[in-house]
This record gives C-alpha cells, sequence and structure tokens, in this order.
C-alpha cells in the first residue's frame, strides 16, 4: 500500500528553522510536538511563540502519535497536478491525543465506513523523498 | 452593542464587467480601470474627486505597492489608500473602511476596486502560502475545494445533512441566473439531479456545488454626504458592519462547523438595530454550497445544523418570501477572484435602487451582506439600506 507513494514527485515540505526538529523527528520514526513550559499546552504547527499564551518557552517533547479523526475527504481532482496520479485518495484532519489539530493523508480502504472520533495512529511514509507523518 | 452613527456616507456608484470564462489580451490592471471608469461614470462624479483608493491584493500582476500601481495607472493622487486582503471578504471589509476614512476625515470620496484576468491554462496561484504550503500540501490537500470538502463533510457528519440539501442551494442559484443576462449560467439552469449527477470533484463537493472560476471585475464609490451634488441614483447606505477573523488553514479551524460569521452577522445586524427578519435580500458569499448553509445557520434563521429542513419550506427567488442571491450568487454568475465577493455587494445595491431590472424585489429596503474568505476564517458582514 505504501510503495505508490514512494514515486510521487509532488512538493514536499517547506521547512523552516522552528519546525526542523518536528521533519527530523519524524525521518527519525518519532513524533514529537511543542509543549508550552508556561501554559503546558501543546502546540501544532511548530511556532515560535505558544499561541495559547504567548510565552516563548516552547520545547519538544514525545508525543504518543495518537489522534481522533475530526473530518475527511476523498480528493478525485487534485489541488496539486502531481498528486493526480494516485486518486482518488483520502486527505483529513485529525485532532491529536495532546489537543492540537493537523492534517494529514490517510491510509484507510472505506472512507464511507469513517466516523467523526474514529481513533487513528500514526504512519510514517516516504513520499518522493521525505518521510510524512500520515495517520491510518 | 453599539448602534451604528447614522453615516456620513453613501454608496453612490457601482461598476462591474460582465464575467468571461476565460480573458484574452486583458490586464488585470486594465480590467481594474474598466471597473472603476464605470462606477466613476455610474456615480454621475468627476474622475478628480476620487481621493481615496481601498484595492485588493494581486497574486498575479502587481504582488505589492498595489495602490500606488494602481493610482498612477489611473492617473489618481489618493489621500487614503489601503490594500484590503480578506479573501473572499475583501469587497464586504472595503466598504465599512471606506466609510471609516470618510468618517475619520482622511478623504471625501473612496473607490473600493476587485478586477482579475482568468487566462486559459495559466491559474493564478498565490506564490508562498507557509504555513499551509508546509502543513497541508505535503500531504496532498491543496486548494480551497479540499478545504470547503473537509468543512462540508464534517457538516454532513455532524449533523446528518444530505447531499440533496446542498444540491437544493445550487439549484436555487442557477434558476436566479435565468433571471441575470450577465452571469455565467445565464441559460444554463440546473436541477437538483443535475447538480448530483455533476461529478464529485472532492468528495462530498459536486462539480456544480463549485464556483466557476472567471475574470472580471466591480467597483464601488463611497463617498460624504457632504459631496453628494449629483442625485444620480438613490443613495445606498452601511447601516451595520460585524467583521472577525479566526485562522488560516482548514486543520486550525476552532469550530469545523461554524464561522466567524456567526460573530460579525449578529454584529451588522445589532449596529443596524434590525433582526435577520427586518431583511429584504439575503446577499451571502457563496463560494461553495455549504458556505451558504454555514451562512444561514450562523445568522440564526435556522438552529445549527438545520439548513435544509428550513430551506425546504421557503423560496429564494426575487419573488420568493427570502430573497437569496437575486444574481444568480457566485455560484451562478461566476467568481471572479476576490471580485466575486463584490457581486454581493454590487447586487444588493441595484436591489436597494430598485434598479434589479426583471428581478426587483418589491419595496426592498434592507440587505445582509456577507463575505467569506480562506477556510470560513475570515468573515465580514454589512447590512445596507436604501432610501425606499
Ligand atoms: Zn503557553
Amino acid at each position: 500500500m505504501m510503495n505508490k507513494y514512494a514515486d510521487l514527485t509532488v512538493p514536499g515540505p517547506t521547512i523552516t528553522p522552528i519546525s526542523k526538529p518536528f521533519w527530523d523527528a519524524i525521518e527519525q520514526g518519532e513524533f514529537i510536538l511543542q509543549h508550552c513550559k508556561d501554559c503546558q499546552k501543546w502546540v501544532f504547527y511548530p511556532r515560535s511563540h505558544c499561541p495559547h499564551c504567548w510565552s516563548n518557552q516552547l520545547e519538544w517533547k514525545q508525543a504518543s502519535g495518537k489522534a481522533q479523526l475530526k473530518t475527511w475527504s476523498t480528493v478525485h481532482r487534485a489541488g496539486h497536478p502531481a498528486w493526480q496520479a494516485i486518486t482518488p485518495y483520502i486527505v483529513g484532519v485529525v485532532e491529536l491525543e495532546e489537543g492540537p489539530s493537523m492534517m494529514t493523508h490517510l491510509l484507510v480502504d472505506a472512507p464511507n465506513q469513517l466516523k467523526i472520533g474514529d481513533p487513528l495512529n500514526v504512519h510514517y511514509v516516504q513520499c518522493n523523498d521525505t518521510w510524512l507523518p500520515f495517520f491510518g | 452593542m453599539t448602534k451604528r452613527n447614522v453615516p456620513a456616507s453613501a454608496i453612490v456608484g457601482i461598476g462591474e464587467l460582465k464575467p468571461a470564462r476565460y480573458t484574452e489580451g486583458k490586464t488585470t490592471l486594465g480590467m481594474i480601470a474598466e471597473s472603476v471608469r464605470l462606477a466613476v461614470q455610474d456615480a454621475g462624479i468627476e474622475k478628480d474627486q476620487v481621493d481615496g483608493l481601498l484595492v485588493g491584493p494581486q497574486v498575479g500582476e502587481t504582488p505589492q505597492h498595489v495602490p500606488a500601481t494602481v493610482s498612477e495607472y489611473l492617473g489618481l493622487e489618493p489621500k487614503m489608500s489601503n490594500v484590503v486582503d480578506l479573501g473572499g471578504a475583501t469587497g464586504a471589509g472595503m466598504l465599512w473602511r471606506a466609510q471609516a476614512a470618510i468618517d475619520a476625515g482622511m478623504c471625501e470620496t473612496v473607490v473600493c476596486v476587485l478586477a482579475n484576468i482568468n487566462e486559459k491554462g495559466n491559474p493564478l496561484r498565490s506564490p508562498n502560502r507557509n504555513p499551509i504550503r508546509e502543513f497541508d500540501v505535503p500531504f496532498g490537500a491543496s486548494g480551497a475545494n479540499t478545504s470547503y470538502a473537509l468543512l462540508k463533510q464534517r457538516h454532513m457528519a455532524e449533523y446528518g445533512s444530505t447531499q440533496e440539501q446542498f444540491a437544493l442551494i445550487a439549484h436555487w442559484a442557477r434558476k436566479n441566473a435565468q433571471k441575470n443576462p450577465e452571469a455565467i449560467f445565464y441559460g444554463k439552469p440546473a436541477t437538483v439531479a443535475d447538480v448530483l449527477e455533476s461529478p464529485l470533484i472532492v468528495d462530498p463537493l459536486h462539480l456544480y456545488e463549485i464556483v466557476m472560476p472567471v475574470g472580471g471585475g466591480a467597483a464601488v464609490i463611497v463617498t460624504s454626504n457632504k459631496a453628494i451634488i449629483n442625485k444620480k441614483h438613490a443613495p445606498v447606505r452601511v447601516l451595520g458592519a460585524g467583521e472577525k477573523v479566526t485562522h488560516r488553514a482548514v486543520s486550525q479551524a476552532p469550530d469545523l462547523k461554524s464561522a466567524p460569521l456567526s460573530y460579525a452577522i449578529p454584529q451588522a445586524l445589532g449596529q443596524a438595530g434590525f433582526k435577520v427578519h427586518d431583511i429584504n435580500l439575503l446577499s451571502l458569499y457563496d463560494c461553495y454550497t455549504s458556505v451558504v448553509a454555514t451562512t444561514i445557520e450562523n445568522a440564526g434563521i435556522c438552529p445549527p445544523g438545520k439548513f435544509g429542513d428550513w430551506m425546504k419550506n421557503h423560496s429564494f427567488g426575487h419573488d420568493g418570501d427570502w430573497p437569496l442571491n437575486t444574481h444568480g450568487g457566485q455560484l451562478g454568475f461566476g467568481q471572479a477572484d476576490l471580485a466575486g465577493g463584490m457581486s454581493h455587494i454590487i447586487e444588493a445595491v441595484r436591489q436597494l435602487r430598485n434598479e434589479a431590472d426583471g428581478r426587483q424585489i418589491k419595496d426592498a429596503k434592507y440587505s445582509l451582506i456577507t463575505g467569506n474568505g480562506a477556510t470560513l476564517s475570515e468573515a465580514t458582514a454589512l447590512v445596507l439600506g436604501g432610501e425606499g
């Protein structure tokens, strides 16, 4: 199932100095998130400041890689032409166990059976030259 | 809530280009110029009376220094100028800002303009879109269609809303467009079955539930009461405004089944001192069917999740009990990028002036206008009032 992604020539993440630890960890098969030392909340996507309290004391911590499904969609006509090769595929928004939400690619077979709140786990998938956190 | 002061300014001119599926041999600056020329002509004022300018971001031709470029192109020297960057809410956001600039004594006559080309095989794409570019695009989740499909799916999963209910919105847009010869879908009505049979682009969104990108443009002239000398048309006034921005990427939405319109609409109505039932025309931003559904719910016209049951019992033409997007909405008229949002304002002004040929709402006095940008995340609402 995962092979079809390896040969895709699609845009990878445009990594910044702030987000680099996240992507480095993904490449190592680890799921880390920023945690605020001041208000104790978790933060995603990676930022210089906590959006809850504006603290600049964010530290990287191991996260569970567990999530719940918030919404999903089967893409028939891809927004970026390079993804068209593997349509239809499924994307979704998930709520990470730690609280923040993220966009992801879903590794599921039957989209018509998906429900809000379905439990999911992170899967590391090589897509083109980049390792990405998909959920399934 | 503070009631809005009696406006010291009014909308006195409108200009709109007929949407074209593709433009050829045109430039965005040229289409801005033509939109402005038409609006100034409609207002019956002189070019040199324009001393304020509000423009939008221009992804293609002029990414920066837009007001200076447009001023130079048109031979204007505005005393107040700015870029309003609120996606589909830009047009509505311009109008209260124009009024505020006049109230602040910065200028007397503001032109608000949005226009763009749409060339075949050369779609406009914004160059730098981080963090969306970093955290959405790599997963195959690019573009507005995907974001709005995710939002529509959540509404369906949460409330049990149905494809037929959403298709009815597209049907009414197409139906109303049959009264507007300028609309891109004039002569092309669509039944609920037609909408449901159109291809699924990004499930659960069908092709006919998604606006058609077109080239086009629109401009509105707002002027101070003391500068209104020519009474060519009855003035239309901004009686209330509300605005809120909550996020950019759909994944970061605080609430996937609602929009900041839930603040902006009551705020606009409250400033005007109205209830939504006082409104004669709903001019609701409709880039996708599901946006109309959420807007109706955010306006408090029906409870959350119940738009389908509510719509079943009402009719939405100019002669209906709830006139809605009588120009066809963007789903029927076409979406000329940011100018698409302006089409809801232009139609409201026509209706409130009693000048909507062939589709005039009887005794139209007040209109609610909404603008929505990004991913149900940039919201502006206006209440406009005519003299009728
Ligand atoms: Zn914090």
